[in-house]
């Protein structure tokens, strides 16, 4: 065939932030737990196990304690939320750690999809293995001990959005790092987020921690999550003013997250560890 | 002294790579025609691959320049992606997802016009038709690798690196996908920058031959002019030479 005759180089427009490539990110993971049902069941299985430990103690508390008889469902509500944020952070990081456990990572790199599409992909993901995973637990924590998190409303949308903020947060800094360190840095995705357990109030209200650590628990955003929860399930308010000071926290924190990690990506290429990502 | 080609797919000026002080590159400089297949030859270590992640952009280079179909891989590299694609040792493909599961989720990615219809071609074109739904990791070595080779050219890339291409396949795979990468170049004149040590395939494939010993390129040439300048009966020789320090590239620099 002559050089006249070849058909010509096809017509791809290249745009700047491309919905089709983050969705191509999506449907990959989605691949991937549709065809594995163990990492199915391990989306549900932890929630589940802590719901029903925390929520039969919820029940043993009420019986006992005037307090929490009035304020049903604070324990087991808190833990639903602390599960959503860590279980946001952990879909997160697990879609990226599947990336880089499948040796994956370059092709994806090297493709046309820019690293703020990956974010998103990312995201995405973080939200829909939560779907799977916590839906079913808080539709099983009504029928088991009649609490329903979805009778909030609107002040469980507000909750949800600042978790899911926090969790990308973690998420992306984890991401960064494991890029830039290798697979010997992928316990940080298990382990980064829990000082924020017992710094955020998530079973306690902020003044029951030293006076120290007050400080530092009104710089993080979940703290006002779990106080507002706690006004929502004993006050019956709606406090936006806490919802609105954490999700300016969140935008702070995201946008660092964000410059840490496009630092971390500059620094492996450097180093030339986007060659080898192995340990 | 080497001329840059302004109209070559790639031109890498001056490009040099250390790594914690130990340069894995050293000032090299090199061009691959339009429609060439060019082979970075070299044993391990010789900076082959670190040359090929600096022209991916996967790698910052310590000094020097690296040009992609016109466009500067450090600061335009995002204008060209969609217009090249590789293969590599060093990047596999999600082993739960099917041979088509993998291959729609790179259409998407590259933004091929006519997924469905690219990827039936190529499962054509690479015998894969049989194993499209099976899942990646179920593959042999040599239905792997004609997958990554269809990921690899899902895009119809005009500029294709591959880096090892037939690493541990039997010789009659090896020359399966040898004879393919050979009519795609010539169908569609595509350029291939082929790092290999595999002499054979370096002979029978490539127009342009750049020989690499310790980050430095030590020779260049076709492969049957430096088989004649060496007064070797094959390229193997010619290599042997090189990274023994025999012969006519022993003590010069030619980058």
């Amino acid at each position: 065939m002559s050089a006249h005759t070849r058909p010509a180089w096809p017509e791809i427009p290249y745009r700047r932030f491309s919905a089709g490539r983050v969705w191509a990110l999506v449907i990959r993971h989605m691949y991937l737990l549709r065809s594995s049902w163990p990492r199915l069941l391990e989306l549900v299985y932890w929630p589940l196990m802590q719901m029903l430990v925390w929520g039969f103690l919820q029940l043993f508390l009420d019986q006992q304690a005037s307090f929490l008889a009035t304020a049903g469902g604070v324990l087991i509500g808190a833990l639903l939320l602390w599960d959503m944020l860590l279980r946001g952070q952990l879909g997160f990081s697990i879609s990226f750690l599947e990336e880089m456990w499948s040796r994956n990572v370059g092709n994806i790199l090297m493709s046309p999809l820019r690293l703020s599409e990956l974010l998103a992909g990312l995201m995405a993901m973080s939200v829909i293995r939560l779907a799977i995973g916590i839906v079913p637990v808080t539709i099983l924590a009504i029928v088991f001990f009649g609490f329903n998190i979805w009778g909030l409303g609107l002040a469980f949308a507000a909750f949800f959005a600042n978790l899911m903020l926090t969790a990308w947060t973690f998420g992306i800094v984890v991401a960064g790092l494991v890029l830039r360190n290798g697979l010997g840095a992928e316990g940080l995705a298990w382990s980064l987020i829990f000082p924020l357990l017992p710094l955020c109030a998530v079973y306690y209200p902020v003044e029951t921690l030293p006076a120290f650590l007050e400080p530092v628990a009104w710089a993080l955003p979940p703290t006002y999550v779990f106080e507002g929860l706690r006004a929502a399930l004993i006050d019956k308010v709606f406090r936006g003013d806490l919802m609105l000071i954490s999700f300016g926290l969140n935008l702070v924190y995201l946008a660092a997250a964000v410059f840490i990690f496009f630092r971390l990506v500059r620094s492996a290429r450097d180093i030339g560890s986007l060659m080898s990502t192995g340990e | 002294m080497l001329v840059p080609d302004p109209s070559a797919a790639v031109l890498v000026e001056d490009l040099s790579k250390s790594f914690r002080g130990v340069a894995a590159v050293n000032g090299i400089s090199f061009h691959v025609a339009a429609g060439s297949i060019t082979g970075l030859l070299g044993g391990n270590g010789a900076g082959k691959t670190t040359t090929i992640g600096m022209i991916l952009g996967l790698v910052t280079p310590s000094a020097g320049r690296v040009s992609v179909l016109g466009h500067d891989i450090a600061t335009d590299r995002h204008a060209i992606l969609h217009r090249i694609n590789f293969q590599s040792p060093y990047a596999d493909l999600p082993h739960r997802l099917t041979a088509r599961q993998n291959l729609r989720v790179f259409a998407r990615l590259y933004g091929v016009p006519d997924a469905e219809g690219r990827i039936e071609e190529l499962a054509v074109n690479l015998d894969l038709t049989a194993f499209m739904d099976r899942p990646a990791g179920r593959l042999s070595a040599g239905q792997k690798t004609r997958l990554a080779l269809a990921k690899a050219m899902i895009n119809s890339p005009e500029l294709l690196l591959l880096d090892e291409p037939t690493a541990s396949l039997d010789p009659d795979t090896a020359d399966w996908i040898r004879s393919h990468l050979d009519d795609y170049r010539r169908d569609r004149g595509a350029t291939i920058l082929l790092a290999s040590h595999n002499m054979p395939e370096v002979e029978r494939l490539c127009d342009q031959v750049i020989l690499m010993k310790d980050g430095r390129i030590v020779d260049r040439g076709g492969p049957a002019d430096l088989i004649a300048r060496y007064g070797r009966t094959d390229l193997e020789e010619v290599f042997l030479d090189v990274a023994r320090n025999r012969g006519a590239a022993a003590g010069r620099d030619v980058a």
